[in-house]
């Protein structure tokens, strides 16, 4: 069973000025524990092809399954954890409280919520910061508690609208390399909206690469084997920038010359 | 006044550089006193200096002679309409909340409501005290109570109401992607958002509260007040008793005001930006 099958996906978004076809037949699966990156232009819809793999919002037309259920049964079953770009902690609960509040909407049991908050913490490295509040922490940690909220529940399914795009270039290299070990740990199927040419191919076993007017699949890169481990020596290894040359190319439609200027973000 | 600090810091070690930087507790601190001493100052050189008459206006020192031999009554006055600032603080904070919780839910709701709203924030409510007092009888503090909870339920509802449509779509979709009830996202979400709302508007009818209470008291029912009090030290010519009366009830009106405002603080200390 895949964790995400989508078949002949649409969603047009019709307004008093007129529609705009933000998603036009998209077909995507996503194999369990399988790590996937939406990559694209602004405007290409890899947002709008999340949220309603979320359920969030709802197709026009086509096919979208998570696990073989529907979209909603999925959410309400809780069978996904989410990020997005902005954190989205609640100001007035604590780092710990923030983690806990998928178990507590779902009424777990108060030891086991807080077992699981305390392991989640270790996890993201911030322990010491249980009792802070989010204006307390700067926006990596911040994440980092998004990103542990969001595997509260241990999903089988991740995903990840941006979380690392407010981020700068060190804190993102570092919150990259944490979310691989993660997910290795985890062995969560993911779906990773993202800007970036390398996070897209530093993360993932697949790139969709993603066209705007009307949004599209126009290739999918596969840029790695599964179970590659992900460290830092692979951010310098001649399989990555061939990797990234490959998903620039099918970004911009022709052939880009090693020469050419990279563009790293 | 620069050398105030210079000559604390080097005598004592200790004491934090905040606390000693002149631009903070000079300003903050001092200006405010020696404004305020200048102020009653002058008033007393004025009042005696020409000899002005008390019911015109009473010097300082008589208004504070008159407070000194009267504080029992002055604080049991204040006890006795604070009382009912107090409980119409409650009742009128508890109906505006739950009446704005409603009428965010029930959008409808808030539409009915709007012309009344509109109706009771430009009402002077206090002129209400002499219909109330008949309707439940000038023996009992109701009408008083009433008046201040009158006072307090627009600010509050106004507030509030704006509060609870400040949740973020994130957060929004944090809690529809948690299938979260609508009661859960109530209670985990939409209340709290607002709660720096309704402590502003609280901070705003705190100080309604006590002069409604106050003046309600004008308008009849018992003794034993500051506002009967006062009108009565006046009717007796008794000047500066009344102005001590006055005296105490601005001081009720800032503890009120002051608690407010440290609720306000406390309640949105982790949320910069939302107190207003």
């Amino acid at each position: 069973m895949t964790a995400v099958h989508v078949e002949g996906l649409d969603r047009v978004f019709t307004s008093r000025q007129g529609s705009v076809t933000a998603l036009q037949g998209v077909d995507l699966d996503v194999a369990p524990g399988e790590f996937v990156s939406l990559i694209g232009p602004s405007g290409c819809g890899k947002s709008t092809l999340l949220r309603l793999i979320a359920d969030l919002d709802q197709p026009t037309s086509g096919t979208l399954e998570v696990f073989g259920k529907s979209a909603r049964q999925a959410r309400l079953d809780q069978d996904y954890g989410i990020a997005f770009q902005q954190a989205g902690l609640l100001p007035w609960r604590t780092v710990a409280k923030n983690i806990e509040l998928p178990l507590a909407l779902h009424k777990v049991g108060k030891a086991e919520r807080q077992a699981r908050v305390q392991e989640l913490i270790e996890l993201i490295g911030l322990t010491e910061f249980a009792g802070s509040y989010p204006d307390q922490l700067s926006g990596g940690m911040q994440q980092r508690v998004a990103i542990a909220r969001a595997l509260a529940e241990r999903p089988r399914l991740l995903l990840m609208d941006e979380p690392f795009g407010a981020l700068d270039e060190m804190t993102r290299e570092r919150m990259q390399n944490e979310l691989a070990r993660i997910c290795a740990e985890t062995g969560a199927a993911v779906v990773f909206v993202t800007h970036s040419i390398p996070e897209a191919v530093f993360l993932s076993d697949r790139v969709v690469v993603m066209s705007p007017r009307p949004g599209r699949i126009v290739d999918v890169v596969p840029v790695r084997l599964p179970g590659t481990t992900r460290d830092d020596a692979l951010r310098e290894d001649a399989s990555f920038f061939a990797a990234v040359a490959a998903v620039r190319e099918a970004l911009h439609g022709t052939p880009a010359t090693a020469a050419r200027g990279v563009e790293n973000r | 006044m620069t050398t105030v600090p210079t000559q604390v810091a080097t005598g004592a070690a200790t004491v934090p550089a905040r606390v000693l930087a002149p631009g903070r507790s000079v300003r903050t601190v001092v200006a405010p006193i020696v404004f305020g001493g200048v102020f009653v100052g002058l008033w007393q050189a004025l009042v005696t200096g020409l000899g002005i008459d008390p019911y015109v206006v009473p010097a300082p020192s008589a208004i504070l002679a008159e407070l000194v031999d009267n504080l029992g009554s002055v604080a049991s006055g204040a006890a006795h309409t604070g009382l009912n600032a107090l409980l119409g603080l409650v009742i009128g904070t508890v109906v505006a909340v739950l009446a704005a919780v409603l009428a965010n839910v029930v959008k409808v709701l808030d539409q009915l409501a709007a012309p009344v709203v509109a109706a009771l924030s430009v009402m002077p409510i206090v002129a209400l005290a002499p219909v109330l007092y008949t309707l439940y009888g000038a023996a009992v503090e109701t009408a008083r109570v009433l008046v201040a909870a009158l006072a307090v339920l627009i600010p509050v509802y106004v507030n509030t109401l704006r509060g609870l449509r400040q949740t973020r779509p994130v957060h929004r979709d944090l809690m529809r992607a948690y299938a979260a009830s609508s009661a859960q996202q109530q209670w985990v979400l939409t209340l709290p958002t607002a709660a720096p709302y309704l402590f502003t508007g609280l901070r705003i009818a705190s100080s309604l509260a006590v002069i409604s209470a106050l003046v309600a008291e004008y308008f009849g029912g018992p003794i034993g007040g500051l506002g009967k009090s006062i009108t009565s030290a006046a009717s007796s010519s008794n000047y500066p008793l009344a102005w001590a009366y006055v005296l105490g009830s601005i001081v009720l009106g800032l503890v009120f005001y002051g608690v407010a405002l440290l609720a306000e603080v406390v309640a949105t200390r982790h949320q910069p930006g939302t107190r207003t």
